[in-house]
């Protein structure tokens, strides 16, 4: 009844020579400014290019990393040591979905009975936010088998754990700031409704809260595939532990670089996925929708 | 019977004394509209009795039951009472037909069958029906409250508040949702309603209040209140929203 349909009679509308003009004077402007950038980079590649390449050690170093037959060698090994880091991604990504909402619920609750909840998750955060990944992979790594020296916990477990631990803090604050984010009136809506608390968080606030900060947690999802190639510490042979193994056999680096190559191509879909779908809610941002 | 009764009402933000003493009771079927200047209470006094506030002194009774018991659940007390809100507060990450649902599945526990089926049929008969898998985004400001008000009735609430629904409004789209509004009092619902339109207030109301400072100060039927205001405020206030 309200809608307004614009007028479907499209009169043969064509542009005046001042708009035809200004189009021109445009296109002619991002021509110039592509061939700018062009040039730029060349030239930049080019000094950077010619710089390494005859520098005095180039040849060594070229021995040393880019050693195409010891890339060969050892990419399968690598790539072993890669699906135990995959699967660990896997397992501390659930880990930290679980924990970190909690963390998050236990800050966001309001009222003195849960004082207790709300200091230990605030510790919680507070502690794991500060403490650097690989004093907690030591720690946990190290500390939790010597408890029961009879039990052989497996590394990679281990692992799993500190990664898990650290990156719910970081999650958890994330979460937290989305759910601050959603307008109080959201709440007030759902609770006038007669939901509950915990119906009004789990059915309104969470998934407003979800959307708003989905970069974010994609991003640390980023950092964190990164991260798990930290458990080599631990001496869980994973990608980076199976490239060290042949660099020690060798006394050649190469394997570091295939190692670190696989890790980029791990996280690029994700990277790609990231920038679309924060270019994706901008536009969204931009027509004035939310959902 | 009284469908909702208040006894000496007080509420302080702080110092700041926003209600002080409110009387009133509304009987079954009767339509109540709150006038009154920004800042007298009236939305307050809404949220009072939905318990979104709590009282600072005073009794409020909802069909007998006294709901400022400490001992009362107040998410059952709030699942017997709509609410309409300004800005509608639709769920925005909700389809239309799962915003109207929402209270019905999870609150008072209906077949999802059965809410939908009736969600259906309300939106269909207040011009909705072809909105009923959208987002809130893909409507209107008049339609988004009109989804609001089917979701507040959704669960034939006793008591239906509307706290200025039609002030967020282009003026384009006012009526429609002041017709809706008239089609439920032809309904019999039971409405306590705060509003700036006071041509809509002197045509539905069964009864107006005139809030001024935390007080009801004048409360009567349209035709007296509008006609003949016996206090100086009532007709100070009523000069200046009518530019008379």
């Amino acid at each position: 009844m309200t809608d307004r349909t614009a007028g479907t009679d499209v009169e043969a509308w064509q542009p005046s020579e001042l708009e035809l003009d200004r189009r021109l004077q445009r296109r002619r402007a991002s021509r110039r400014s592509v061939l700018v950038a062009l040039v730029s980079t060349a030239v930049f590649a080019g000094v950077v290019g010619w710089t390494v390449l005859t520098s005095p050690g180039w040849e060594n170093v070229q021995q040393t990393f880019f050693d195409p037959g010891i890339a060969a060698k050892s990419f399968p090994k690598i790539l072993e040591g890669l699906w135990l880091n995959i699967r660990v991604l896997f397992f501390a990504t659930i880990a930290v979905a679980v924990v970190a909402t909690l963390l998050a619920v236990m800050r966001s609750l309001r009222g003195p009975v849960w004082f207790p909840l709300r200091a230990l998750a605030t510790g919680y955060t507070d502690l794991f936010r500060g403490l650097p990944v690989l004093i907690v992979l030591y720690l946990v790594g190290f500390g939790i088998p010597a408890l029961n020296p009879e039990d052989r916990v497996p590394v990679a477990l281990l692992g799993t754990i500190g990664i898990s631990l650290c990156y719910s803090a970081y999650v958890a604050e994330v979460l937290r700031a989305g759910m601050e984010a959603v307008h109080p009136s959201q709440r007030i809506a759902a609770r006038s409704l007669g939901l509950s608390h915990a119906k009004t968080l789990r059915l309104v606030v969470i998934p407003q809260a979800l959307r708003k900060v989905v970069p974010a947690l994609m991003n640390d999802f980023v950092s964190m595939q990164k991260d798990v190639g930290l458990i080599s510490v631990l001496g869980a042979v994973d990608a980076v532990r199976a490239a060290q193994i042949v660099q020690a056999q060798t006394y050649n680096f190469t394997p570091y670089v295939v190692a670190g190559l696989m890790f980029v191509a791990l996280s690029f879909p994700m990277i790609r996925l990231t920038d679309a779908v924060s270019a994706r809610m901008a536009k969204r941002e931009q027509m004035g929708g939310t959902v | 019977m009284s469908v909702l009764e208040l006894h000496g009402i007080h509420k302080l933000f702080g110092d700041n004394h926003v209600l002080k003493g409110v009387d009133l009771e509304i009987d079954s079927h009767e339509v109540v509209v709150v006038i009154g200047a920004s800042g007298s209470g009236k939305s307050t006094l809404m949220r009072t009795i939905n318990l979104i506030e709590r009282v600072d002194d005073g009794r409020i009774l909802l069909s007998g039951d006294d709901i400022t018991d400490p001992a009362v659940d107040v998410d059952k007390v709030r699942a017997r009472i709509g609410v309409v809100f300004q800005h509608f507060n639709l769920f925005p990450h909700m389809r239309v037909i799962d915003n109207v649902t929402l209270a019905a599945r999870k609150v008072h526990g209906t077949d999802p069958e059965v809410a939908r089926d009736r969600a259906i049929g309300l939106l269909e008969k207040f011009g909705l029906g072809e909105k009923v898998r959208d987002f809130p985004d893909r409507l209107s400001g008049g339609q988004q409250q009109r989804v609001a008000i089917v979701r507040a009735i959704m669960t034939d609430p006793e008591l239906l508040l509307l706290d200025e629904i039609t002030s967020a409004l282009d003026p384009m789209l006012v009526g429609e949702v002041l017709d809706l509004v008239r089609d439920l009092k032809a309904q019999g619902s039971t409405m306590l309603m705060a509003t700036h339109e006071m041509s809509f207030a002197r045509s539905v109301a069964d009864r107006i209040v005139f809030m001024h400072s935390g007080r009801p100060l004048e409360v009567g039927p349209p035709e007296q209140i509008f006609g003949d205001p016996q206090r100086p405020e009532t007709r100070e206030f009523l000069a200046r929203v009518t530019h008379r």
